[in-house]
């Protein structure tokens, strides 16, 4: 055996491993195929829950089947599962690019995967089983939360870590979005979720009454505009450039949308308890701040499609744009939608309907879910040493069939939604109300099946993409890309 | 009312994040980037210089005039909605609004277009009143919002809630009774016997229950269960088992099931007992609307209801 039978690295000089680096992938790669599993696990629950709807005999008479215990579960699932790991896949991917440097803390990296992967598990256990906080979106028990705020804390020491090594001295502007949904999601998860453990599965949460229902929507809308916002928003800073190859349309328009987005989201959550016992003065500022929030979320629309201007022709050959467009119209749709909502004489009207279902699902199929879609498409080929997806045919068909999805549920809830707050306030001339409760509920019953269907239609292109994603990585060796050196031009 | 500094804290606060806006606005409106000069190329030009991950930049191009416009038109929208609502703090607004009184000037609004319809109808009696039209038509519509959310909207009841269109009536089904139920409500209670029975005394006492209607059981626990209900079972129930509506005790010979008349339903209900309740409707919706419910159930199962005056 002579010595050039050896490995090439074992004749490298200690100092050039620096520049042999390589990126920290295997978190991204874990991250990125349990997206696309819990993708497909929580929207078959959300499926078969507004099945349940049409047809209520769908729970078997078996508690653990029932529609209040599978809701919270589709929510959590789809939310911290399928939304948590695309956050944690892209954050990870992306904040070692732009920084040069790979992530702080291999072993912490992958502590913050299994115990993602742990509270995902421990949530589809406890919440069939009725084990609940009964807080929206804070559902889960207190050893549980107690899990989520060490992995928590964990991704905020990897993630800040790195920038730490990072080798530029600017700070890329998606790592401010990261960094914002990072921190707040800790504090909001924290207070929300200060309880009096009284045993492994039950506690009491130390606030009641206004102030619980307070603290509780402070969370609740927190989450939408840190964890659902700010995070994908942070996503399609490095998506959207990338996949165009054009440069962000304007630093400094991302300057102002990024502070005006984060310090305004703070006080919008009053707008959830509009009506209710919450003092006048917090519901109106609520609602004050909810209208202001429109123009700083549009910032990072107006962001995405400027920079994608000029690339429109490769609408016609790239799905992943075809994504991307509709992701960031329906961003700007839906926070125009918000505000509007948030108005308190258009919440007399729309609270407690179903459009507040579609206004979600405009936000969560069409931006979150879309722009996810399109960065598991951007990042997963490259993960595996490949250029692309297996099939660009596939992608597309997901694409349509997911956007007519999207376009049949929301639609269908709008309706449902303003027929029934209509409805619930009709009154005749004797005084009485027109409709009873239950008429309102018979004349949705059409909306509900066409929300079904839009659902599965989204549901199927999961499986598409699950089929597209199999197909791209199978025969492959997972590859860690070296870390590149900074660009020293400027 | 919120103390003096925690309103203060409000204002402050308030008024620091949006001004904070205006100038990050102002802020990011006014620095340039430095035209292009001639040692840079016409691609770099706008450009901030910042590059990530080989071909990751930047322009620096103005923010959008009609984003804003926008912007600022909701900042002046959210500061006149702040004069004139409540919202900073203790500061009342200048229109003085409030939810509360919202709320309150819309019911009595309300009210005052029914108190003038319940006006004609007061001094009625439940007979006048099922047959006359319009008011059965407002009394359809009081039940399908008070009442239907447990008799169900055909007032057919579900299991645990009794049909109102039949005439078998646990509290009695005459006008005075009626008027009673609805007014005070009623607490049915059936004790649990599980522990006094044991466990074969249940099956008998069951078997005998479901004979009472008909149904098939063993003859010998049908014997043995009808000495066992004369003790326990008569004095609600009465010596020949056709109820007590001074007690909301159920007739058991007709038939007729509040929560099923199955030999396990019926021993189940022997074991645990049953607790139902009918909610007092007199201090929510006052006498006539009252009356008027109770012409409208009567009118459903009463054909005599309709013979004119």
């Amino acid at each position: 055996m002579s010595a050039n039978v050896l490995p090439a690295s074992a004749a490298i000089p200690v100092a050039d491993t620096e520049a042999r680096a390589t990126y920290n992938d295997k978190v991204v790669r874990q991250f990125a195929i349990m997206t696309v599993v819990w993708g497909i696990v929580g929207m078959a629950v959300g499926a078969f829950i507004a099945a349940q709807l049409l047809w209520p005999a769908l729970n078997f008479d078996i508690p653990w089947l029932t529609y209040s215990r599978l809701r919270p579960l589709h929510t959590n699932a789809v939310i911290f599962a399928f939304g948590g790991s695309a956050l944690f896949a892209t954050s990870y991917y992306i904040v070692q690019r732009t920084c040069h440097a790979r992530l702080f803390c291999d072993r912490l990296a992958s502590f913050t995967f299994w115990g993602w992967q742990a509270v995902i598990v421990a949530a589809a256990i406890t919440l069939p089983l009725g084990i609940t906080q009964s807080k929206e979106y804070a559902e889960l028990e207190w050893p549980i939360d107690l899990l989520i705020a060490i992995v928590w804390v964990s991704y905020g020491v990897v993630f800040f870590g790195t920038i730490v090594k990072r080798k530029v001295k600017h700070i890329y502007v998606a790592n401010w979005f990261f960094a914002a949904y990072i921190i707040t999601i800790a504090v909001l998860h924290i207070v929300n979720n200060i309880a009096i453990p009284v045993s492994p599965t039950k506690s009491y949460i130390v606030y009641s009454g206004v102030v619980d229902a307070m603290v509780q929507w402070w969370y609740g809308h927190n989450a939408v505009g840190f964890f659902l916002t700010a995070g994908f928003l942070g996503m399609m800073y490095y998506v959207v450039p990338k996949q165009v190859g054009k440069p962000i349309y304007s630093y400094r328009l991302s300057i102002v949308h990024f502070w005006a987005l984060i310090s305004i989201y703070m006080w919008a959550g009053p707008h959830h308890l509009h009506y209710t016992s919450l003092p006048d003065w917090a519901q109106s500022l609520g609602m004050v701040f909810s209208l202001i929030l429109l123009a700083p979320s549009w910032g990072g629309m107006i962001n995405g499609l400027m920079t994608m201007s000029g690339a429109w022709h490769r609408l016609r050959t790239d799905p992943i744009m075809k994504f991307l467009v509709v992701s960031l119209s329906f961003y700007g749709m839906s926070t125009f939608e918000g505000p509007m909502m948030s108005i308190k004489t258009v919440n007399a009207l729309s609270h407690y309907t179903d459009w507040t279902i579609g206004h979600v699902h405009s936000g969560a199929l069409g931006w979150v879910a879309f722009i996810s879609i399109a960065a598991m498409y951007q990042m997963i080929p490259r993960l595996f040493g490949k250029q692309q997806m297996w099939s660009s045919k596939l992608m597309d068909a997901h694409f349509w069939i997911a956007t007519i999805g999207i376009v049949l549920y929301v639609t269908s809830m709008w309706i449902a939604g303003v027929m029934q707050g209509l409805m619930w306030r009709a009154v005749n001339a004797d005084g009485t109300l027109t409709y009873t409760f239950v008429e309102a509920l018979k004349a949705t019953y059409p909306y509900y099946a066409v929300r079904l269907l839009g659902g599965l239609m989204f549901l199927s292109g999961m499986f598409l993409m699950a089929y597209n994603v199999w197909r791209t990585v199978r025969d492959t060796q997972p590859v860690d890309a070296p870390v590149l050196a900074p660009a020293t031009s400027h | 009312m919120i103390s003096q500094p925690a309103s203060l804290f409000i204002v402050v606060f308030t008024a620091i994040n949006i001004v904070a806006c205006l100038w990050l606005m102002w802020w990011t409106a006014r620095t340039r980037v430095a035209p292009s000069s001639h040692e840079q190329s016409a691609e770099s030009a706008g450009k901030t210089g910042h590059v990530w991950d080989g071909d990751l930049e930047e322009l620096n191009n103005p923010l959008p005039r009609w984003w804003l416009g926008l912007f600022i038109i909701t900042i002046v929208f959210g500061a006149g909605y702040l004069t004139f609502y409540p919202g900073m703090g203790n500061f009342a607004g200048t229109s003085k609004w409030s939810s509360v009184g919202a709320y309150e000037e819309q019911v009595a609004r309300q009210r005052a277009v029914f108190e003038e319809k319940l006006a004609t109808l007061k001094d009625s009696s439940l007979k006048e009143l099922a047959n006359n039209g319009s008011a059965m038509a407002t009394a359809k519509n009081l039940f399908g919002a008070n009442c239907a959310g447990c008799h169900g909207s055909d007032a057919r009841g579900a299991k645990g809630f009794p049909n109102l269109t039949d005439k078998d009536w646990l509290w009695g089904g005459d006008e005075q009774r009626v008027l009673e139920t609805i007014e005070q409500g009623r607490h049915g209670i059936m004790p649990a016997l599980g522990s006094a029975l044991g466990e074969q005394g249940v099956k008998e006492v069951a078997s005998y229950v479901v004979s009472l209607s008909g149904g098939n059981a063993p003859a010998d626990w049908v014997a043995a269960g009808q000495q066992r209900f004369a003790m326990l079972c008569v004095g609600c129930h009465g010596v020949d088992a056709k109820g007590n509506a001074m007690l909301g005790a159920p007739n058991l010979t007709d038939n007729v099931w509040l929560h099923g008349g199955d030999f396990d339903t019926v021993r189940a209900t022997i074991t645990n007992g049953r607790d139902n309740q009918m909610p007092a409707h007199k201090e929510l919706l006052g006498d006539t609307k009252v009356k008027l419910l109770a012409a409208y159930v009567l009118s459903l199962s009463e054909p005599e209801m309709h013979v004119a005056n």
